[in-house]
C-alpha cells in the first residue's frame, strides 16, 4: 500500500511539494506573528484578492514567462548542467527580438514568426558561448553563465541608447521601436475584467508538452536524462559528453529566448526599460520546485505567479508585502531537503518490497 | 579482568531492517588471543555483524560483551574506546599525506603530532613487525603497505581487538602472506583478530577459528583442521559450489579484436597502457592477469574509445576503431561488462527496462527512428528478465532495488543483446553470489560456444585461470608475460602479476 504510494516519482513529487507549502505557511504564519499580524486574515486577504478575475489574468500572465524560465534551466539541471543565464539569455533575446520586430515591417504571422524566431537564435547562440568554453577550455558553466549575465545587461545598456537600437519612448523611458500591429499578438478576453490574457500562453503550452515528449520520448532525451543521472554510465553506454553539453546548453537558451516573448508581443511591444527583469533567475527556483517536471514546473509558477500577485493587496492592509519572499523562499528550502528524504524513503521501501517479494535476505 | 574470558562474546543478536531481517539469532564466540574468521557470501549478513561490532548500528535484540563485560555500542567512538578497532575494505588514507600524518589524524589528543607520536608509531611498528615508516607520503606506497598502515592506525589508538573486512581482496597472493604474517605476530602478541573473508582457502590458513554465516544467522563454528575447503564453501551456500573451468576449445584463428602497439598516457603523460599487442580471436576467452590499478581500466577504455590512444590501433574484424566513438563501437559489436556496475553499467534510479536501453539507445529494439520504442524495450527486458534469471518483482522497479548478483546478470543479459562479436567483461562476477556466479560463467561458456571472443579481467585467479583459452599479465601498463591456463597455478600467476617471475620488466 505504501510502497504502491511511492511507487510513483509523481506522488513523491506531490507529497514533498505539498510537506514543503505546509511548512513554509507555517514559516510565514510565525513571521507574520511576530511582527504582529494575524497570519489566518493575511491569508484570507490574499486568497481574496488573488481569486479576483484582474488577479487571475495577472497571475496567468506572469506564470508563463515563469514557466519558459524554469523549462530552460530544467533542461540543464536533467543533466546536472547549471544555466545560470537563462536571465541575460532571454533579456538579450527579448531585445534583440524587438528591435528587429521594430526595424522590420512585415505581414502578420511572418512578422510575429520572425521575431520568436530571432529571439530564440539570439537566447540559443548566447547560450552557446558558456557551453563551449566548457567542453573546450573546461570553464564551469556556473560561474560562465552568471558572467554573462552581467555581459548581457551592459550590451543591453549599451545598444539600448538612443542612436543605437534605442527611441525616446517618453519623458523617462527610452525602448526599441515599437512594434507595428502587424507583428503583435491581441490578447484574449477573460470573463470579469478588461484585462487580457496573452495569447501566446500557448507558446508555453506547447513548449512544456515539447519538453516532456523530448525528455521522456527521444533518444536525445534518454540521452540526456542518463547523463544527467550517471555522467559515468552515459559517457560508458556511448554518450557524447561534449555534445550533450553544447545541445542541451543551446536548447535551453532556445528556450530562455522565448520567456520574453508572451509580453513582449501581447502587451508592451518594445524592450524599454520597464521591461521585466530578474525572470531567469526566479526560473531557477521555480524549477526545483516542480522537480524539473513539465506538470511540476506548472503548477510551481502558478503558484509562484500567485503569491507575487496576490500579495500586491497587503500593501493596503500596512502588511509588508515583501512577508511573501519569505514564503517562497521557504518553499523552496524545504522542498530540496523534503524532496531529498522523500526519494530515499521512497527508494528503500523499494528495495525492501523487493527483497521481501522475493523472500531474500539484504546485506 | 581474566585470561579466560572471551573477547568478544555475541549472544543472539537480531537486526531488523523493516521488511526484512538482515541478522538473526547469531552466537560468535571469539577468544582471546586469536584469529577468529567470520565467512559467508556476500549478502549473508557479515558486513552488518560487523557494523554491530563496531557500534555504527545497534542490535535489536541481543547482547555484547568485551572482555566479560555486557557493552552498548552507540558509535564507533564507543567501540574504540573498548579496544575494538576496525580496518576498512577500502582504505581509508590522505594519498598526499605522509604516513605519521595519516595515522595522528583524529587522533591528535593521545601523543600530539610531532616526536613522541613519531616514536609511538615506531615502537608500535617494531613490536609487531610491521614495517611501516612514519615519513613516507602514502602515495608512494604499494597496497600492502596502506595495509599495514590502516592497521597501525587501529592499534595506534589502542586497540585490543582487530576487525579486519576482507583484507585480501586487494592483495596479491605474495602480500596475503605477509599479512597473514603481520596477523601471527598480532596474535603472539596477545590481540584478537577477527578476520572476515569469502576466501576459503586464505581462512583455513591463517584463521584458530571459523565460524559460518549464513542468510543472516551463524550456522556452524568449525577449526580449520577439521574441514576442507570444499566443505566449507557448501556450509557457507548450503549446496553444491559451481566450478569455473571450460570445456574443450572452441578457439578459431579468425581475429576479432586485433591491438597494436595500444599507448594510453595519464594527464601527466605517463604510459599507462604502455604498447600492449593481442589478438583476441573468434571463440577465445583472454583473460588478463594483473594487480589491479596495473593498467587493466585503461585498457578497456581504451577499446571502448573512452579515453583517447597515443598510439596504436585497435581493430574489431576488419574494421579500424582507433578514433571511431563510443558508440560506433558498441554499434559495431562491442559488449561491456564494467568493472563497477554501479558507476559504469547501471542508471540507479531509473527502471530496469530503461536500463535495458543503456548502451544500445540507437539499436533495436530499443528505439525506432530519433524516438525510444518503450514498447519494444520492455518486451525485450521481460526476455533478459526470464533467460537470464534476473530476479525481480517486475521490469518497473528501480536497479538500484535489485541485488548485487541480479544487477550483473540484467547487465550481462544486456550486453550480450544484438549480437556482439567482442564481449569485454571486467570482473564479471564481482561481489555476486554463488548462485549468479555460476549463472554468469555459463553465459559466458555459451558465448564462447557461439563464437564470441571475449576479453575476460578478473582479480579472482581461480576464475581467470578456469575461464581463459589464453592468459596474459599486465604490469604497469605493460603485458609483461603470458601463461597457459591448463598448467599455470594461483602462486605462479600471482607471482607473474607482481613481476617476480622471470619477465620482470621495469
Amino acid at each position: 500500500m505504501i510502497h504502491r504510494l511511492f511507487a510513483r516519482s509523481w506522488t513523491r513529487t506531490l507529497v514533498a511539494a505539498f510537506v514543503a507549502l505546509v511548512f513554509s505557511i507555517a514559516i510565514t504564519s510565525i513571521v507574520l506573528s511576530i511582527s504582529g499580524f494575524n497570519p489566518p486574515s493575511t491569508f484570507q486577504a490574499m486568497f481574496e484578492f488573488g481569486k479576483e478575475p484582474d488577479s487571475i489574468v495577472n497571475t496567468l500572465n506572469k506564470a508563463a514567462g515563469y514557466y519558459l524560465s524554469a523549462l530552460a534551466v530544467a533542461v540543464g539541471f536533467r543533466m546536472n548542467l547549471f544555466n545560470i543565464g537563462v536571465d541575460g539569455q532571454y533579456r538579450l533575446a527579448a531585445m534583440l527580438a524587438a528591435a528587429a520586430g521594430g526595424a522590420w515591417s512585415l505581414p502578420p504571422v511572418l512578422h510575429q514568426l520572425v521575431i520568436i524566431i530571432v529571439a530564440v537564435l539570439v537566447g540559443g547562440l548566447w547560450a552557446a558561448v558558456p557551453a563551449l568554453l566548457k567542453v573546450t577550455r573546461g570553464v564551469s558553466e556556473v560561474i560562465s553563465t552568471i558572467m554573462l549575465n552581467f555581459i548581457a545587461t551592459g550590451i543591453i545598456a549599451y545598444l539600448l541608447n538612443p542612436g543605437r537600437l534605442a527611441v525616446q519612448l517618453g519623458p523617462n523611458n527610452i525602448g526599441t521601436k515599437t512594434i507595428s500591429r502587424s507583428g503583435r499578438v491581441p490578447g484574449t478576453p477573460f470573463p470579469g475584467t478588461d484585462l487580457k490574457l496573452y495569447s501566446l500562453l500557448v507558446i508555453a503550452i506547447l513548449a512544456g508538452i515539447g519538453f516532456w515528449f523530448m525528455i521522456n520520448r527521444t533518444r536525445f532525451g534518454f540521452d540526456l536524462r542518463a547523463t544527467g543521472l550517471s555522467q559515468s554510465a552515459a559517457v560508458a553506454s556511448g554518450v557524447d559528453a561534449r555534445r550533450m553539453v553544447v545541445m542541451a546548453m543551446v536548447i535551453s537558451g532556445a528556450i530562455a529566448g522565448l520567456i520574453g516573448m508572451p509580453q513582449l508581443l501581447g502587451e508592451s511591444y518594445t524592450y524599454s526599460l520597464n521591461f521585466p527583469t530578474g525572470i531567469g533567475l526566479t526560473g531557477i527556483g521555480i524549477a526545483l520546485l516542480g522537480r524539473n517536471g513539465p506538470v511540476g514546473i506548472a503548477f510551481a509558477s502558478l503558484l509562484w505567479a500567485f503569491l507575487d500577485v496576490s500579495s500586491q493587496i497587503l500593501d493596503f492592509n500596512d502588511i509588508p508585502k515583501e512577508i511573501v519572499a519569505i514564503t517562497q523562499a521557504a518553499v523552496l528550502l524545504s522542498v530540496v531537503v523534503v524532496y531529498e528524504v522523500v526519494s530515499r524513503v521512497g527508494q528503500r521501501i523499494d528495495q525492501r518490497h523487493v527483497a521481501a517479494q522475493l523472500g531474500e535476505v539484504a546485506a | 579482568m581474566s585470561t579466560t574470558e572471551p573477547a568478544v562474546e555475541l549472544h543472539g543478536i537480531t537486526k531488523r531492517f523493516p521488511g526484512v531481517v538482515a541478522n538473526h539469532d547469531i552466537d560468535i564466540e571469539v577468544a582471546a588471543g586469536t584469529v577468529h574468521a567470520i565467512v559467508g557470501e556476500n549478502g549473508a549478513g557479515k558486513s552488518t555483524l560487523m557494523k554491530i561490532l563496531y557500534g555504527m548500528q545497534r542490535p535489536d535484540e541481543g547482547t555484547i560483551k568485551v572482555d566479560g563485560v555486557e557493552v552498548a555500542l552507540h558509535s564507533p567512538s564507543d567501540a574504540i574506546a573498548r579496544g575494538i578497532g576496525m580496518v576498512h575494505q577500502h582504505f581509508m588514507l590522505a594519498d598526499n599525506l605522509s604516513v605519521l600524518e595519516n595515522v595522528v589524524l583524529g587522533a591528535e589528543r593521545l601523543h600530539g603530532i610531532g616526536g613522541k607520536a613519531r616514536r609511538r608509531i615506531e615502537e608500535i611498528s617494531h613490536q609487531y613487525g610491521l614495517g611501516v615508516e612514519p615519513d613516507r607520503l602514502v602515495e608512494q606506497l604499494g597496497v600492502g603497505a596502506r595495509q599495514r598502515v590502516e592497521i597501525l592506525k587501529v592499534l595506534y589508538r589502542g586497540a585490543k581487538i582487530l576487525i579486519l573486512d576482507e583484507p585480501t581482496a586487494v592483495l596479491v597472493p605474495q602480500e596475503v602472506e605477509e599479512l597473514f604474517g603481520n596477523l601471527r605476530d598480532l596474535k603472539r602478541e596477545g590481540l584478537t583478530v577477527i578476520f572476515i573473508s569469502h576466501k576459503l582457502d586464505e581462512v583455513l590458513s591463517v584463521a584458530d577459528t571459523i565460524t559460518v554465516i549464513r542468510r543472516g544467522t551463524t550456522v556452524d563454528t568449525v577449526r580449520p583442521g577439521d574441514v576442507t575447503a570444499r566443505q566449507l564453501a557448501e556450509l557457507m551456500v548450503g549446496s553444491e559450489l559451481p566450478v569455473p573451468e571450460l570445456r574443450e576449445s572452441t578457439v578459431t584463428d579468425v581475429p576479432v579484436l586485433t591491438m597494436d602497439g595500444v599507448t594510453v598516457r595519464d594527464a601527466t603523460g605517463r604510459a599507462v597502457v604502455d604498447d600492449v599487442s593481442l589478438t583476441i580471436h573468434e571463440g577465445e576467452i583472454l583473460g588478463i592477469a594483473g594487480v589491479e590499478g596495473n593498467g587493466q581500466a585503461e585498457l578497456v577504455e581504451a577499446i571502448m574509445g573512452m579515453l583517447p590512444l597515443a598510439a596504436g590501433v585497435v581493430r574489431l574484424g576488419d574494421t579500424d576503431l582507433t578514433g571511431m566513438a563510443t558508440r560506433r563501437r558498441r554499434e559495431a559489436g562491442i559488449g561491456f561488462i564494467p568493472e563497477d556496475r554501479h558507476r559504469h553499467g547501471l542508471l540507479l534510479e531509473s527502471p530496469l527496462w530503461e536500463n535495458r536501453i543503456l548502451g544500445h539507445q540507437t539499436r533495436p529494439p530499443n528505439v525506432k527512428g530519433g524516438l525510444i520504442d518503450r514498447q519494444g524495450a520492455r518486451n525485450d527486458t521481460e526476455r533478459i528478465v526470464r533467460d537470464y534469471d534476473v530476479r525481480t518483482p517486475n521490469i518497473d522497479v528501480t536497479a538500484a532495488s535489485l541485488s548485487g548478483g541480479n544487477q550483473q546478470k540484467l547487465i550481462v543479459g544486456r550486453e550480450m543483446s544484438g549480437d556482439p562479436k567482442l564481449l569485454i567483461a571486467a570482473h564479471p562476477t564481482r561481489g555476486v553470489d554463488v548462485g549468479a556466479q555460476s549463472a554468469i560463467w555459463d553465459h559466458l561458456r555459451h558465448a564462447r560456444a557461439e563464437g564470441l571472443a571475449v576479453l575476460l579481467i578478473s582479480a579472482d585467479l581461480d576464475e581467470l585461470i578456469g575461464m581463459s583459452d589464453t592468459l596474459r599479465v599486465i604490469l604497469r601498463g605493460r603485458l609483461v608475460g603470458e601463461a597457459d591456463p591448463a598448467t599455470i597455478t594461483p602462486d605462479q600467476l600471482g607471482s607473474l602479476m607482481t613481476g617476480a617471475g622471470e619477465e620482470s620488466a621495469a
